[in-house]
Parts: structure tokens; C-alpha cells; sequence
């Protein structure tokens, strides 16, 4: 579809390319230089973007890697080419690199194993739950995706008074219930972790329930219709029509959450400052430190390639894991 | 009313073999068990942000107090007029940065992968599968490889500690052009064809044609922008430095770094930091919902 309506737009096709049936309504410009009309235009269309896309996307991907070979502190003048020192630092048990590198690693290991998880399924019990018209269903829906559009900053802010040990709101109201109401939850494990997943779950739940809800919708009615016709009950529809009909916005969903996860940043620099210790600082939050407090931007640089390459690994496997099961 | 909305068994209960009869019971129990659910989620939804706003009217004291109140006594602006008259915190001065940067970084936004995105959808030239093959592989990039050599050009370019540099590098949208260039293959293509055997340019084209047909996705585009850049925090956090400087997030953090356990104060920032998104998501929460889901569905 996208094709042919490429090819129908073009009137003026460049020369020696095949003209499709019913587009040679317009003769072929005939320039001196057999310059195509079209030549110039869409590059001045694209310029802005492409200026921006260059500098700031392409350049920087390539620039990392340049900049992951070289001993690179942005204040000191001599930035020395050292090969693949810092990344055979971030392999060598004995550099202090390795600890705190592999540490923050884990840090987002635990973070995505046990926010990936909720972050499937409990946006799409919500969806579930929406999956139909009642009243008042658009007013539930902005609710839940409201704490989206407040931004990690509010969010972290927010729920670290809430979580306050001594005077929060949640220890309070945990106390009355008749359980612990002590618990330090931003400055203790395994709560922080607790605090931080619960949060997340809390913040994004919305974003997904609503991704899920758009794919929920667009699953025929009369695949529901023949499978009850079928006798089929409630958790038969479930998994044979709308959990094959969720197959691609799952995926995406999978993917999105994986990667989010594996960038969680602020929830900790707000909420837990990374600690206690260094216990919740991410990996990406360490890259930041490293290279743009610190000022160790080659290792900093290396470890982000690193983090990268087991990001790339987990999305092939989301994408293989899909494909299976589809054949 | 409700029950018929929902109650769809209605039509089954005619022709269903015996044994049915009691799903009907069953399925208003569900619905009110629906209701119930929904409601205890919206109650955990809204609660933390009206206790957020609450809060941010009491006085010191009360803020830290416990059991947390749920109505300010006394109600007091104190909290706004101290965060307001700080120099340390000019909380005012980062929602003057974060409007600015905001809207700019939107405008920006739309405008290049508007541009852009119309060639892609409309023209035949050499290279255009693979520039766009490359935007597109690009939406699979993790930005944090992005971080660190982005913070150096960004000071070859002398924008550190300055609000265009959260303004411009993020501008470079993929995900817009992907999002404009679906919604204009979309548009049909006789309309553009008839204004140009009436002689129109391209760009005439772009601008009285296409772009008034596209209103829904580009504000969609500018909504989802403007809230990304309003949000963003990691990279504002490391390359505004100075107070006067940052943008809300950042400033938050700065806010909180200044009064630990001050959470009237911190209360009252996150409030000023929230409204304006908050209004935004009232105003348009068709075009920011069904941005987002769209993007899910076409993925």
C-alpha cells in the first residue's frame, strides 16, 4: 500500500526507471542534464530534519564508539587513545570499574525482572476489565493514565513523602490496617525495591493498559460471537480469540516495557538516590555519573556499549520468542 | 440505564439451552463487581495526586505531620510564596524555562518531521529507502549511547547550562517522521494531483493541502512532544547547571536536594510542576490517548 501510493504521487518518474501501468499520465520532465525535477526538492524537504538527525543521532552513535577507545576526561586536554582498555576494565575483576559497573548492572537486572512482569499483565487485567462500553469508561481510563503525564520528577517526589518512613502516608494507613508500619521504604532492601518496581507499576500502568485496550478493540466482534456460538466460556474466549488477537500489540508492549525498564533512572535518583549504598544505582544511572559528573567519559562510553549489547541480545529474544509461537 | 448498556445476554436468553439461566444474575453481579474494582483503582490512582495538591496547602508543620490530614487547616498559600520568593529555588523561573523549552522544542519537533516525513510519503528520489530505512532502524537505538557523546557536542556547541540544549538535540524525532509519513500515505493522492495540474509547487502543495488534512496527527505529534520534553529529566538533571537555568523536573530535584523534609514546599513545586501537563491532558486527552495507542497498534 505505502509503495503504490508513493508511486502514484510521482509524476515525474526518474528517467530510466520503470513507469507503473496508469502513472504515465504526465510526460517525464525533459531537463537539460537529465536532471529529475524531483531531484532537489525532497532533499530541501528533508534538510531540517536530516541536519538534526545527523548531528544528534548519527554523528553521536559513531562518536561514542570513537570515544569508548580513548582515556576521554572532557577536562582534561589530552584525551589518549588506549584501544579496548576500557572495556577490558569493565571485565577485569581486579578495576574498580568492574564493581561498580556490574552492580549497577544488576541493579537493573532486578528492576526489570520484577517490573517487566507486573507491567504485562496488570495493564492488561485493566484492559480487560475496560474491554467493553459502560459508562463512564473514558473517565476511568484518564484517571488510570494520569500519573503518565506527570513525568518521573513529580512522580518520585510525590512518592517518596507518601513512602516517608516516619510520617508517610502509606505506613500510616498500613499501621491502621494492623501491619508493619515502619518500614523504611526508600532507605532499605529489599524494600526500596518494592518502592521503586511498585511505583513504576503505578506511574506506567496507564500507558500500557491504554496500548493494550487499542489492540483489545481491534479484535473482530464476530470472532467473539463464533466462539460463543461454539459454547466456548469466558477463559476459552480469552485465550483462543483474544490472546492470539493481542499477539502483536503484546510484542510491542513487551518490547517497550523491557527497554524502559532497563532505562529506569529517574524513580531512583529522586526516590532512592541510588541507594541504600549503591544497591538502586541503574546502570544508566551509573553511565551518567561516570561520564557526565565524573568526567570518565571513555569508560562511561564503553559501559553504555555494553548495556547495549544485552539490551540488543533481550529485544532478539522478545522478537524470536513471538515468531515462534506465531508459527 | 447502565444495566441494558452492558447487559448484552439479553438476546442469548431467547434461544440458549436450559442451564443459562442463571448467568443472567451472574452478569450484573459482574457488573457491579466491575464497578467496585474500577472504582478502588481510580481511588488508588487519584488519591496520591489530591493528597499531593492538599498538601501543598498546609503549613510546615502540618505537612510533617501525622495522622496525614485530608483537609488543610489552616489553609495557607505559605508554601507557593516561599518557593516563589527563593533564589536558590526560583521555582517560577523553571516554569517560565520549561513552557519555553516545551513549546519550542515541539514547534521543532513537528516542523522537521512534517518536512520531512512529506517526501517520504509523496516522492520518488534516490535514496529514499535508505534514508528512511536508517530513521527508522534509528527507533531502535537505545539513547544511552546517545548520552555521552551528545554532552560533548552539545558543548563543542557551547549550548551547556543553556535551555537550547534541551531544546534542540532531542528534536531529531524518528518516531515523528514515521508517525507523519503513515498518516500522510493516508491522505488521498488525487487532491494533491488535481492542485498540481492547476500548476502548484510542491511546498504550496505541502502547506494548503496536506498539512491542514494532517491537524489531528500533528497535534497529536506536537501534544506527545511537548509532554516528552516537559517530563524529561535524566538529560536536564546533567546539562543545566546553574538554578536559574533548569527546567521543572531538574529544579525539583534541585528543590528537593535543598529541603529534604520540607514536603509542603516539595508539594507545592510538584502541583506547579503537574498543572500545566494536567490542563494539557483535560484539554486533549483524545489526541494524547490515541497517539499513544496508535503507536502500540501499528507497532
Amino acid at each position: 500500500m505505502s509503495t503504490s501510493a508513493a508511486t502514484r504521487s510521482e509524476g515525474t518518474p526518474i528517467s530510466g526507471s520503470v513507469v507503473p501501468v496508469g502513472t504515465g499520465r504526465r510526460r517525464p520532465a525533459r531537463r537539460g542534464g537529465g536532471v529529475d525535477r524531483a531531484g532537489i526538492t525532497p532533499w530541501l524537504f528533508l534538510a531540517p530534519f536530516l541536519a538534526l538527525f545527523l548531528t544528534f543521532v548519527i554523528a553521536p552513535a559513531v562518536l561514542g564508539a570513537w570515544i569508548s577507545l580513548h582515556q576521554w576526561d572532557y577536562t582534561l586536554p589530552g584525551k589518549p587513545f588506549v584501544g579496548l582498555e576500557n572495556y577490558a576494565l569493565l571485565f577485569d575483576p581486579s578495576s574498580i570499574t568492574f564493581d561498580a559497573f556490574w552492580e549497577s548492572m544488576r541493579a537493573t537486572a532486578i528492576f526489570t525482572v520484577f517490573s517487566v512482569p507486573l507491567l504485562l499483565v496488570v495493564p492488561l487485567l485493566v484492559a480487560l476489565l475496560m474491554n467493553q462500553a459502560f459508562p463512564g469508561r473514558n473517565l476511568f481510563r484518564a484517571a488510570f493514565f494520569a500519573p503518565y503525564v506527570l513525568g518521573v520528577a513529580v512522580i518520585g517526589v510525590l512518592w517518596r513523602y507518601l513512602l516517608d518512613a516516619n510520617i508517610g502516608l502509606v505506613n500510616y494507613y498500613l499501621g491502621l490496617l494492623g501491619l508493619p508500619d515502619d518500614t523504611a521504604w526508600t532507605t532499605s532492601t529489599p524494600a526500596v525495591w518494592v518502592t521503586l518496581v511498585g511505583v513504576t507499576v503505578w506511574w506506567t500502568l496507564g500507558f500500557n493498559a491504554v496500548i493494550y485496550l487499542a489492540g483489545l478493540q481491534d479484535i473482530s466482534k464476530e470472532l467473539y460471537e463464533a466462539a460463543r456460538v461454539d459454547g466456548a466460556n469466558s477463559w476459552q474466549q480469552f485465550w483462543n480469540v483474544t490472546f492470539p488477537g493481542l499477539k502483536p500489540v503484546l510484542s510491542f508492549v513487551t518490547l517497550v516495557t523491557i527497554i524502559a525498564s532497563a532505562n529506569m533512572f529517574g524513580q531512583s535518583y529522586i526516590m532512592t538516590e541510588g541507594g541504600p549504598g549503591t544497591a538502586t544505582r541503574t546502570a544508566i544511572y551509573q553511565i551518567a555519573e561516570s561520564g557526565l559528573r565524573n568526567y570518565r567519559m571513555g569508560e562511561a562510553a564503553a559501559m553504555s556499549y555494553v548495556l547495549t549489547f544485552f539490551l540488543v541480545l533481550l529485544s532478539l529474544g522478545v522478537v524470536m520468542l513471538f515468531r515462534e509461537r506465531k508459527g | 440505564m447502565t444495566a441494558p448498556a452492558t447487559d448484552r445476554p439479553d438476546v442469548r436468553g431467547v434461544d440458549t439451552p436450559a442451564g443459562t439461566p442463571q448467568r443472567r444474575p451472574r452478569r450484573s453481579g459482574a457488573l457491579v463487581l466491575r464497578y467496585v474494582v474500577l472504582a478502588l483503582l481510580t481511588l488508588v490512582f487519584v488519591a496520591p495526586l489530591l493528597f499531593m495538591l492538599v498538601t501543598s496547602f498546609k503549613t510546615r508543620v502540618e505537612a510533617g505531620g501525622i495522622p496525614p490530614s485530608w483537609i488543610p487547616d489552616p489553609f495557607t498559600l505559605q508554601a507557593y510564596q516561599s518557593i516563589f520568593g527563593s533564589a536558590a529555588t526560583p521555582v517560577l523561573r523553571w516554569f517560565a524555562n520549561s513552557m519555553l523549552a516545551a513549546a519550542a522544542h515541539a514547534a521543532l519537533v513537528v516542523t522537521t518531521a512534517a518536512l520531512a516525513a512529506y517526501p517520504l510519503a509523496r516522492m520518488r528520489f534516490r535514496g529514499k529507502n535508505f534514508v528512511f530505512g536508517i530513521i527508522v532502524a534509528t527507533l531502535f537505538v537505545p539513547p544511552v549511547i546517545l548520552i555521552i557523546p551528545n554532552y560533548l557536542i552539545v558543548g563543542e556547541l557551547r549550548w551547556l547550562n543553556t535551555l537550547i540544549a534541551v531544546i534542540v538535540p532531542t528534536a531529531a524525532s524518528a518516531f515523528g517522521v514515521f508517525f507523519l509519513r503513515q498518516f500522510f500515505l493516508g491522505i488521498p493522492v488525487e487532491l494533491e494531483e488535481a492542485a498540481r495540474i492547476d500548476g502548484a509547487g510542491r511546498l504550496r502543495i505541502f502547506w494548503q493541502i496536506v498539512l491542514p488534512l494532517s491537524r489531528p496527527a500533528l497535534v497529536t505529534l506536537a501534544m506527545l512532544s511537548f509532554l516528552t520534553n516537559w517530563n524529561d529529566f535524566l538529560w536536564p538533571v546533567y546539562v543545566l547547571f546553574s538554578p536559574e537555568n533548569q527546567t521543572l523536573p531538574a529544579g525539583l530535584s534541585t528543590l528537593q536536594s535543598a529541603n529534604a523534609v520540607r514536603y509542603d514546599l516539595l508539594m507545592a513545586g510538584a502541583v506547579v510542576a503537574s498543572l500545566p501537563v494536567l490542563i494539557l491532558f483535560v484539554f486533549a486527552q483524545r489526541f494524547i490517548i490515541e497517539g499513544v495507542s496508535r503507536s502500540g497498534v501499528k507497532g
